[in-house]
């Protein structure tokens, strides 16, 4: 709507209307790489929190059926060092420690005793690929009760055989879906894809779901700079999806 | 926000003829408001008030200048953030893609596009994804408030693509790239404007809706189904970009060729000598 006005008053009016822009200008800081390295790390900070937020303990991820499962050559071995730390399985326990009553080494065969689940899930990495595999396994819900954990604390910490780390909210580890798995595609998990036992869960990224378990530990405090081999250097630590 | 966007009648000075009326909606009125100041001579009609600023300054009516306020502050203060948000989100979504720059499955991957290093942002995949995870809060922020604001405000009428416009894009399209005659400026924006303004709205829709759908797919499946899947979705969310990055080029030269008083709109809301009439 076209308006008349004076020259000097439309100068003053454009100058003050410019000047209500300014908290744009803010935004600049991200231009800094020292200042914005902290800021991008506050925001995927508040999207993790948002997450954690969003994840529901007993919303289910798709499962699918077995025709829908890519072929198990087309299921992609993904390591971040060695794909094959070369565990001895004959000699393999997993130790578990922290806040649990039973604390101790535990064989695979306890672990196999529990009630086994298969799922046909999505498997999404953080790069954009997905596939669809074949698991089986125990929940880790389950294993946790064996052990007498306190479900109450905050974090599962786990390590593994080729030196991964991970940490994963008590909320995703209890999720219905989160297994220690031992099987894929029928077959006991080969080398590969994290013998003898890894961790497989549809809520979260490929890179939460760490291979060739060693230790797992219920605590309430993580170590900074200690939280997961990729979040240490970057990665979101939720990872939840 | 709402009392931003009148001209400040208030503070307009008294010997404007009437105070302009201040909101869109009103624009019936502006017809009156022109017959008034194009004649001004019955001083003695003239309520006293008026009549008594015409005395204090006689010889000052011919240095008015055309103004309107074309843009609110929430549309100036969303288009800037939105300006920032969408430049990291492309850049850093650049990155991202090139981890895995293909929609077709892992095993063969096929590399569909070699997106140059030099054009993104985040050195790393780890890294982007630091900058998408912190600015998409900017950007669904900003284009929530700049959605909100437009319906409610009415403000939507200068820039919403409707059928009426239909008839007058191609006579836009022979004025820009066949050098066809320009065809008279009838509102702030033309026939074409208004297409890619409102196309935008589309396109921010779907990266935001597909960016919910591949950041949270498990607890969003409903939403992924909406998109024929988790891959569909991440190749809408991968159209969503290129509807930005065709719009923007067009947009950027457009506002090169039609001036300053054109993009220092943007900034202060008010465009000097508008070429529209009403």
């Amino acid at each position: 709507m076209i308006t008349r006005l004076e020259d000097k008053e439309l100068k003053r009016q454009s100058r003050r209307q410019l000047l209500r822009l300014a908290p744009v200008a803010a935004l600049g800081v991200f231009a800094f790489p020292k200042i914005s390295d902290r800021l991008v790390m506050t925001g995927v900070a508040f999207s993790d929190w948002a997450s954690g937020k969003l994840f529901r303990g007993q919303h289910l991820a798709q499962t699918f059926s077995n025709s829908e499962v890519v072929p198990f050559e087309k299921f992609p071995y993904n390591g971040y060092d060695v794909l094959d730390p070369e565990v001895d399985l004959e000699k393999w326990t997993l130790t578990v420690e922290g806040d649990v009553q039973h604390p101790g080494e535990y064989k695979l065969g306890q672990i196999q005793a529990l009630a086994k689940v298969e799922q046909n899930t999505r498997h999404v990495c953080v790069e954009g690929w997905d596939v669809i595999g074949a698991f089986g396994g125990a929940r880790v819900s389950d294993f946790l009760t064996l052990v007498g954990a306190n479900t109450g604390a905050r974090f599962l910490e786990v390590e593994c055989a080729d030196d991964y780390y991970e940490s994963i909210d008590m909320a995703s580890a209890l999720h219905p879906q989160s297994l220690f798995c031992y099987e894929m595609y029928g077959q006991p998990l080969d080398r590969k894809h994290g013998a003898p036992l890894r961790l497989q869960m549809p809520t979260k990224l490929g890179y939460k779901q760490a291979k060739y378990l060693d230790t797992i530990r219920v605590t309430n405090v993580l170590k900074p700079g200690k939280t997961g081999y990729w979040e240490d250097q970057g990665y979101s630590w939720f990872g939840g999806l | 926000m709402s009392n931003e966007e009148p001209v400040n009648p208030e503070e307009r000075r008294e010997n404007d003829a009437k105070p302009a009326p201040a909101a869109p909606e009103a624009s019936e009125a502006a017809p009156v408001e022109q017959k008034e100041e194009v004649a001004p001579v019955p001083v003695a009609a003239m309520s006293e008030s008026a009549a008594a600023a015409a005395e204090a300054e006689p010889a000052e009516e011919p240095e008015l200048v055309r103004a309107a306020y074309e843009h609110p502050l929430a549309i100036r203060l969303t288009h800037w953030v939105n300006a920032i948000s969408l430049f990291v989100m492309v850049t850093s979504g650049l990155r991202i893609f090139r981890a895995f720059p293909s929609f077709g499955p892992k095993i063969p991957e096929q590399v569909l596009l070699d997106i140059p290093k030099a054009i993104t942002l985040g050195g790393w995949l780890g890294g982007a994804l630091q900058w998408h995870f912190t600015f998409m809060w900017f950007f669904a922020g900003s284009s929530i408030v700049y959605f909100v604001y437009q319906v409610f405000s009415g403000h939507y009428r200068t820039m919403l693509f409707t059928p009426r416009d239909i008839p007058g894009v191609w006579p836009m399209v022979r004025h820009y790239f066949l050098f066809g005659p320009k065809p008279a400026a009838t509102g702030q924006y033309n026939p074409l404007q208004k297409l890619a303004y409102t196309s935008t709205i589309g396109f921010g829709m779907l990266s935001l809706l597909t960016g919910i759908v591949l950041y949270k797919p498990a607890q969003f499946a409903w939403l992924a189904f909406v998109f024929g899947g988790f891959h569909l979705t991440r190749l809408w969310h991968f159209a969503a970009m290129c509807g930005f990055l065709a719009f923007i080029p067009g947009h950027l030269l457009m506002v090169a060729l039609h001036g300053w008083a054109n993009f220092y709109s943007m900034l202060s809301g008010w465009k000097r000598e508008p070429e529209y009439q009403e």
